[in-house]
């Protein structure tokens, strides 16, 4: 048999087009943890072309915005969204982010399911300056499907948003999800036992398939396989939906039994826990700012969670698993940034930026192109109207390689979906 | 008052001055940038003067009586406590974990007559929890479960004693949008219906209070007399609708029902109907940050809608809070309303509007602004001081007071956070740190 097309449903985004521009004077925080006073960003051909003091020089022909009093950051990720899988209106009809027939769906892909049409990436876009994000299945099943990486712009099709070059993402969960969906259908598994072994079983067929792959064997193809082989090779890249800190060192165990890695927890509400395994492993921590409680495994949730992390110096991420949180990371990391001021753990401003722009970038593979203002990259940027990490902020203009995609001060530049033409607040609002 | 500091072992305010119960109970905390919460805006180095649990004066240029205990507050912020109408504190400890969830009563052959005064435990986390975050009084409210009527709530402080319900049976709950067609029997109609018979039902009772009753009732007794504060306006109907033309026909219920007492929660179209809200002087609590269709009777959803109803005259609280949507983040909430006013064609609130929306106005909407909600004279003495301003969202409380007492403001939360404050792999186990 011959090797499969492992990219049957190719990107086909092209950047909108932009111009050559030079913000000025603002505050820039560039995604790396560096803060510049007085900055100059300079963009052009899609590029991040340089980031300096006010001694960098503007050439000639750029668009000269005046930044003074505010602030540029890089686009703002989300590693953890469900828009387009659950959009707006959370109809049934439209309810397509869990395959939950079978506790184990890697042969699904989130891609299949994307409603390119829902409101909910304009208002993440204009409140929340997100220019990329990865759409990822739910956490009904133990391995939920395959995540896909989009960049935040207005398309018709899934393909025209896709992340060019970005690598798939395998949503697994532990925990009392899948447990609770399983269980409740009278089928394993309906305990945490059951999730790993269900789990384990599934990465020893995904072993044995690519020992027959790999020595030419295989004679037909298995798209749930594929999915697997795809994370055994580095090419996948695990995002594993998992709270409890006990729980997490249970899935190292077990990503090192059957040879993978895993990119980060997310909703890690115990992570502080084990700041320390965690670096050790380097696995980021995608975690909320101060959801906590409103499940068991969520029990132990603390607003200092990220914090320490960092003073454990572990990856932190800010992520989101909400339609009005994607709106809010920078509030959300802020919040976290407070919470372990008042604990006596310091963190520079610059530092928090860079848990929703660089951090979720490294964890989905692809910071060597978008996640920080370093000359060469994507022109994701935005400009705030004031510090991104005060509630008074709201993003005054966003470019998504180098396309300027929202402006506030422009009322015709504010995106409005294909579902909410003609309806009420259809303008104005929306 | 009396009973709470009876009761309450925590650190108390007024403890110099009850060592010495010759000199008068005063406390005044000074150099403090001092909110009122009645709208206005912030005071810089003012002064706030408790007396007997109560406020005496608040704002600048407040004299410091005689004999009274200075606290320098240091230019911190001190606020009344947060005031939140409606939310589900201390009926649940964990949503998920049905048998800690009294917010919903599915299956029982009652509604209207269920009465969250019965249930609420002042020692659930989640109450807790919001109060380190500077809640000091809320609406409680259980959620519909088997019928429009999600029961009777109460006013309730978030003191650390046993007396949390304030004010039992304060007010009746009822669903009329999408979900309480659901509830109803699948439409609009029959939540209509529903609604008009159960009140009909009340009235009869209320005319006849000891007489028997038709034979071709729905209601069970319980229910129907429930109802009958209801129709005689003595308790406020708070009204559950999102959609622009269910405002409409939650208001158009005065028509029939004249005494009803209506409090609209939701109203996410309200702004389309701003002027209708203000001339019916019918009060709202919504939730500031929805703006999303993610219903269809919520299609025009925007974070301007608080802000359009204030300036057309509603009265506007921010509130229905429920399960993971924590009270504690009603001031992010407001600061975001602030947030919005800055933006080119969108309309926000004042700062001092937005903290009002947070503090007074909800207490006003429960009929208790002249007892809390602000720091206006006579006011029970709610106090909060926080690290700085109060909407921004790294800042925090740093002592919360009510009615002139310190609460507790340690909880399971802050016991983890110093059991992990200093990882020391090796050491003996942390089980024994407490």
């Amino acid at each position: 048999m011959s090797a499969p097309d492992d990219n049957p449903y190719p990107s086909t985004y092209r950047p909108y087009p932009g111009r050559p521009v030079a913000i000025v004077g603002a505050t820039v925080f560039d995604g790396t943890g560096a803060e510049i006073d007085n900055g100059t960003v300079l963009v052009s051909g899609g590029k991040v072309e340089a980031v300096g003091d006010a001694s960098l020089t503007v050439p000639e022909g750029y668009d000269r915005i005046d930044g003074r009093g505010k602030y540029v950051t890089p686009g703002v990720i989300d590693i953890h969204s469900h828009l387009g899988v659950y959009p707006s209106p959370g109809v049934r009809a439209l309810s397509d982010g869990n395959e939950a027939t079978s506790p184990t769906t890697p042969e699904v892909w989130a891609e299949h399911s994307v409603w390119p049409q829902d409101p909910g990436f304009t208002r993440a876009l204009v409140n929340g300056g997100v220019t990329s994000l990865q759409i990822l299945p739910g956490s009904a099943n133990l391995m939920g499907g395959r995540s896909v990486v989009l960049k935040n712009v207005p398309g018709r099709t899934v393909q025209s948003m896709k992340f060019p070059g970005a690598p798939y993402g395998l949503k697994m969960a532990c925990g009392e999800n899948p447990k609770r969906v399983y269980g409740s259908k009278g089928r394993m598994p309906s305990t945490r036992m059951g999730n790993f072994a269900v789990d384990r079983e599934t990465w020893i067929k995904a072993v044995e398939y690519k020992k027959k792959r790999d020595a030419g064997k295989l004679e037909k193809r298995d798209l749930a396989m594929e999915t697997l082989v795809g994370v055994l090779d580095g090419k996948i890249l695990v995002h594993n939906h998992c709270y409890r800190a006990d729980e997490m060192a249970q899935v190292i165990d077990m990503s090192k039994e059957f040879g993978y890695h895993v990119a980060a927890f997310h909703h890690a509400v115990e992570a502080y826990k084990i700041g320390d395994l965690l670096k050790q492993k380097d696995i980021c921590s995608a975690i909320w700012a101060d959801w906590w409680g409103f499940k068991m495994e969520a029990y132990d949730g603390i607003p200092e969670n990220a914090a320490l992390l960092q003073d454990a110096g572990a990856c932190v991420i800010i992520h989101s698993d909400d339609e009005y949180g994607i709106q809010r990371l920078n509030q959300e990391a802020a919040k976290a940034q407070g919470a372990g001021r008042r604990m006596g753990i310091s963190i520079p401003d610059g530092q928090v930026v860079r848990w929703f722009t660089l951090n979720p970038a490294h964890a989905m593979g692809i910071d060597k192109v978008t996640g920080s203002l370093t000359p060469g990259k994507m022109g994701d940027v935005v400009l705030w109207n004031g510090n991104p990490l005060s509630v008074y902020s709201r993003p005054e203009k966003v470019w998504i390689d180098g396309a300027m995609l929202y402006d506030a001060d422009n009322p015709k530049m504010r995106p409005v979906s294909d579902f909410e033409l003609g309806q009420p607040g259809e303008g104005d609002v929306k | 008052m009396s009973a709470r500091i009876l009761a309450s072992g925590a650190a108390m305010l007024l403890a110099a001055a009850a060592a010495t119960p010759a000199v008068a109970a005063d406390t005044a905390f000074t150099n403090a940038t001092v909110v009122i919460g009645d709208g206005s805006a912030p005071v810089e180095h003012g002064t706030v003067v408790v007396r007997d649990g109560k406020i005496l004066a608040a704002g600048a240029n407040v004299p410091v009586p005689a004999g009274a205990t200075v606290v320098d507050a240091g230019g911190k912020w001190i606020t009344p406590g947060l005031v939140i109408a409606v939310t589900d504190l201390g009926l649940l400890d964990v949503g998920a974990v049905s048998s800690s969830n009294d917010s919903e009563a599915d299956k029982s052959v009652f509604n209207a007559a269920l009465d969250v005064s019965t249930a609420v435990d002042p020692e659930a986390l989640p109450l807790e929890v919001s109060r380190a975050g500077g809640v000091t009084r809320a609406a409680v409210s259980a959620s519909a479960g088997n019928s429009i009527f999600a029961g009777q709530g109460a006013y309730i402080d978030l003191g650390a004693d046993p007396q949390a319900v304030e004010k039992p049976r304060a007010f009746q709950l009822v669903e009329l949008g999408e979900r309480g067609a659901r509830l109803a029997g699948g439409s609009r109609l029959a939540a209509q219906a529903l609604l008009r018979n159960a009140l009909a039902e009340a009235r009869e009772i209320a005319a006849m209070p000891k007489g028997t009753r038709r034979d071709d009732v729905l209601l069970t007794r319980s229910d129907a007399v429930a109802l009958v504060p209801v129709v005689t306006g003595k308790q406020p109907l708070y009204v559950h609708v999102e959609r622009a033309s269910d405002i409409r026909g939650a208001l158009a219920l005065k028509s029939e029902f004249p005494a009803l007492n209506l409090v609209i929660v939701g109203a996410s179209e309200g702004w389309r109907v701003a002027g209708t809200l203000a001339a019916a002087k019918v009060p709202v609590i919504a939730q500031p940050m929805t703006d999303l269709p993610g219903r269809f009777e919520t299609m025009a959803a925007t974070q301007s809608n608080i802000g359009r109803m204030t300036k057309a005259g509603v009265k506007v609280a921010i509130g229905g809070m429920f399960d993971m949507d924590q009270p504690r983040y009603a001031p992010q909430y407001a600061g975001n309303l602030v947030a919005v006013g800055k933006m080119p064609g969108a309309t926000g609130l004042t700062w001092g509007q937005a903290f009002a929306a947070i503090s007074s106005v909800p207490a006003g909407i429960m009929g208790e602004g002249d007892r809390y909600g602000s720091l206006l004279p006579g006011r029970d003495a709610d106090v909060v001081v926080w690290d700085g301003d109060p909407l921004e969202v790294g800042n925090a409380p740093v002592k919360v007071y009510i009615d002139g007492v310190e609460q507790p403001v340690s909880n399971h939360q802050t016991r983890l956070r110093e059991r992990y404050r200093h990882p020391a792999p090796g050491a003996l186990p942390k089980a024994w740190d407490w």
